[in-house]
């Protein structure tokens, strides 16, 4: 019979002004796979780093097999039994296979000496007793992700590991890789293993997890047998909203448009390999299109893919028409598309430069170094931004750095503006802002909108999106698997079509 | 086929290195002689031991710009230490040793402790070292030729070979066995290819890269060894830049600039390369000597390109 094999109890962590933890409790059985799931900002991951050692925790006891342990770094937990293999696998790329699975633990002679033969003879046994078939001598630089991943997994193992956590470990492998990974997972819970299987994709839960934990904003929202939790169920327990109460739509969607709708933007079978399964997408002028999703579901992957920001591996994409074939985030900024990413600090404001400068700055770079532009005009360009999308700023000379992440997500919206764009890409532009810069950005966008903008927009928040967007796409597991349209349209619908298996796709 | 790429850097070195032996060989008359093929090992010898020590530098994921510096430094101390103190080589050349590898270690200390860029810590240990040699005696070369044990030690051959040639093919045969069959070795390669994982998977990261640095400095201390035997002097301007010749002959040898890939064997096919180009003015005497620095200049560039290239072919 399965018993309790790592018990944390009462967990706390707090961090300066966020409680990351707050009393979880999560037990983890032999042999079993455990799925731990949650939205960004539940605690996954603060839970994992206390439990492998790289994090101390505030409050709260941690057992293995009954005995407290305290591990204090990753290696002293691994030395207790507990090995983590991360999305980016922490082995050596220059040595072989066989070192990096017995590093640390390679067979010496007496005088120290390290003896390659028996090296090689004990790394090709883990590996066949794994089921897998690697030349234990080749670098593992050589190897694919998903083989290293195998690998971190059998050096694991071979250090007699009773507990394996693995982050995320499928987020960049493709679907033959990810049913190796899960083959190996159950032969490992048939000895004995609990593993814990931290994903963001809802089918692999159903496919692989015994049990899965819930966290949500720092607490935990339930654990359960996978097996009889509906998906709706744990959908709602990982957004924390029932869809019976889920919130009307608010109407921002004002429906005037000035002009009359044409086709901007065309994507067909657009894919990449490991990032987004094949989409198609048509885009309209003065339409805001929402993409709703969990987190990892392909929301900005898509977004990235539109933008010419990654390559693609295959599909046609067209704006205004015209085929663009070798795409690069120049050629869509020349064609009318802008793009704000999610984190703003890589969005390219300039932290101590001023408002101003940072507002005209792209009109600068478009402009070229030879055509300057007066300081009156620039003043005159950043005085009208900061009026029309009111950010609140004492004067224009001030750093932009000093300004509130609202303030400065406008600040990044007033530059792409004022290239005059057709097509508007926001990837979660109200992230980390207050209640009252949120409401205006929305309604900046539904004006933007009303002016004849194609605009899309990502939110994490399903309210939000339901709110701004006139028409809905939803992803699930980096594919689009359902289109939403209409005023009537609730977050309900939309946790429905997330939550809906992926056998039931395609029967609308 | 994998072991094949996983080789070829090493290979490509040994490609060079022959066509260039075999070239000069047919060109110059008395260039494919045994005696000048033993003047290879000895007259690279002290250049030959500071490169190998940079191997293990440059395999960890750093540089040592000090090892210039400390050959003339321990060639200075040795001096001293025989004609002012009348010890004996066989005293005196080991306290060297240890001096070095201390003077080594303690770089690597810091290097470790405070995680600072090797290129600086041992950027001051070159000035460090360098005007330390200075300090040592008013003149900045103390002649030995009146010890007998100096000259009858540069006077020994085995086979054409100098005792300075068998202490570099000694130091290639030991260096990579401890690169390939020490746990300390194989530690080496793990900082210099990924140093976070390999502090997760439990290796001395911190002993690994002190001893790296401390091998450094043995192999330069070794090299003022052979340098005051071989000149039979101490000379506190002695491997001026050499640290960068070093370095050069590294790379050549296909060793990668950032770490965790390369070999001694390499360095040495590297140092020969060296050799045999700045040797072939001694046959042609109308050649201007910087076409030498021209060539190896290229060469090295065409080196390091050919890694580039070898990295892309091997990964995914």
């Amino acid at each position: 019979m399965a018993h309790a094999l790592v018990e944390m109890r009462g967990i706390v962590k707090t961090y300066p002004g966020v409680r990351a933890l707050d009393a979880v409790d999560f037990t983890l059985r032999t042999s079993e796979i455990h799925a731990l799931v949650g939205e960004n900002g539940a605690g996954k991951s603060t839970l994992i780093r206390i439990l492998t050692g790289a994090e101390r925790r505030d409050r709260g006891t941690i057992s293995l097999d009954g005995a407290m342990i305290e591990p204090r770094t990753p290696l002293a937990a691994q030395r207790l039994g507990i090995a983590t293999v991360y999305q980016e696998v922490n082995l050596i790329p220059d040595l072989s296979v066989a070192e990096n699975i017995l590093l640390g633990y390679e067979p010496r002679s007496r005088l120290g000496w390290i003896g390659w033969g028996a090296m090689r003879e004990r790394a090709r046994k883990v590996i066949a007793d794994m089921a897998l078939s690697v030349d234990v001598s080749r670098p593992l630089r050589s190897c694919s992700i998903a083989v290293r991943q195998l690998i971190a997994v059998a050096r694991a193992v071979d250090q007699r590991a009773k507990v394996l956590v693995l982050d995320e470990p499928t987020s960049s492998l493709d679907a033959g890789e990810t049913a190796q990974l899960f083959a190996l997972m159950r032969r490992l819970r048939a000895r004995g293993l609990g593993i814990i299987f931290i994903t963001h994709f809802l089918e692999q839960v159903y496919e692989v997890s015994d049990r899965v934990t819930i966290l949500r904003g720092g607490r935990c929202a339930g654990t359960h047998a996978t097996g009889e939790l509906p998906r709706l169920a744990l959908v709602s327990a990982m957004l924390g909203k029932t869809v019976e109460r889920a919130a009307p739509p608010a109407a921002v969607k004002s429906p005037g448009v000035a002009g009359p709708r044409r086709e901007c933007l065309r994507a067909a079978d657009v894919f990449r390999r490991r990032a987004m399964q094949p989409f198609r997408l048509s885009l309209y002028t003065g339409e805001v299109l929402g993409l709703a999703g969990l987190l990892g579901s392909g929301r900005t992957e898509l977004a990235r893919l539109l933008f010419g920001l990654d390559r693609r591996d295959g599909g046609q994409i067209r704006i205004n028409g015209r085929l663009i074939r070798r795409h690069s985030p120049r050629r869509a900024i020349r064609a009318g598309m802008a793009f704000t990413p999610e984190d703003r600090r890589t969005a390219g404001l300039i932290a101590h430069l001023s408002v101003r400068d940072n507002i005209v700055l792209a009109l600068l770079a478009a402009r070229g170094w030879a055509k300057r532009l007066g300081k009156q005009e620039r003043q005159a360009i950043a005085e009208r931004f900061v009026r029309s999308l009111s950010i609140a700023t004492p004067d224009l000379r001030r750093p932009v750095a000093q300004l509130s992440g609202g303030n400065q997500q406008k600040v990044i919206l007033a530059r792409w503006l004022l290239m005059e764009p057709t097509i508007l890409l926001l990837d979660e532009p109200t992230r980390g802002i207050d209640i009252g810069a949120k409401e205006q950005i929305e309604s900046l966008i539904d004006e933007l909108r009303a002016r004849g903008m194609a605009i899309i927009f990502i939110s994490g928040e399903l309210e939000e999106v339901v709110r701004v967007s006139g028409r809905i796409m939803v992803l699930r597991d980096r594919a689009v698997v359902g289109e939403l349209a209409g005023a009537a349209v609730s977050t309900a619908d939309v946790m429905r079509r997330i939550a809906r298996p992926a056998a039931e796709d395609g029967h609308a | 086929m994998a072991r094949f790429t996983r080789h070829w850097p090493l290979l490509a070195t040994a490609v060079v290195l022959i066509a260039l032996y075999a070239t000069a060989a047919i060109a110059y008359p008395g260039f494919g002689s045994w005696f000048q093929f033993t003047r290879f090992f000895s007259d690279n010898a002290t250049l030959g031991l500071a490169a190998i020590g940079m191997t293990f530098v440059i395999l960890s994921g750093g540089i040592d710009l000090s090892v210039g510096a400390v050959i003339a430094l321990s060639s200075m101390v040795l001096a001293v230490l025989m004609s002012r103190l009348d010890l004996s080589m066989w005293s005196a050349a080991p306290m060297v040793l240890v001096l070095g590898a201390a003077f080594g270690a303690f770089m690597g200390g810091i290097i470790q402790v405070f995680r600072l860029p090797p290129f600086l810590v041992t950027l001051a240990g070159m000035f460090l070292a360098r005007g330390a040699a200075l300090l040592l005696s008013d003149a900045k070369r103390i002649d030995m030729k009146d010890i007998e044990s100096v000259r009858s030690l540069s006077e020994r051959h085995i086979a054409g070979f100098s005792l300075a040639a068998m202490v570099l093919v000694a130091a290639v045969v030991i260096a990579a066995a401890v690169l390939r069959f020490t746990r300390f070795g194989r530690t080496v390669y793990a900082i210099g290819s990924d140093e976070s994982a390999a502090r997760l998977m439990g290796l001395p990261v911190a002993r690994a890269r002190v001893g790296a640095y401390s091998i450094s400095g043995l192999c330069a201390a070794a090299g003022g060894v052979v340098h005051l035997i071989g000149m039979q002097a101490g000379d506190a301007s002695a491997a001026f830049l050499l640290e960068l010749d070093a370095i050069a002959a590294v790379v050549i040898g296909g060793t990668l600039l950032a770490g965790g890939r390369g070999s001694v064997i390499g360095t040495l096919l590297g140092v020969l390369i060296l050799g045999l180009i700045t040797t072939i003015p001694n046959y042609q005497g109308d050649l201007n000597t910087w076409w030498i620095k021209i060539v190896i200049g290229l060469l090295l560039l065409a080196f390091v390109l050919l890694q580039r290239a070898a990295q892309r072919w091997t990964e995914c």
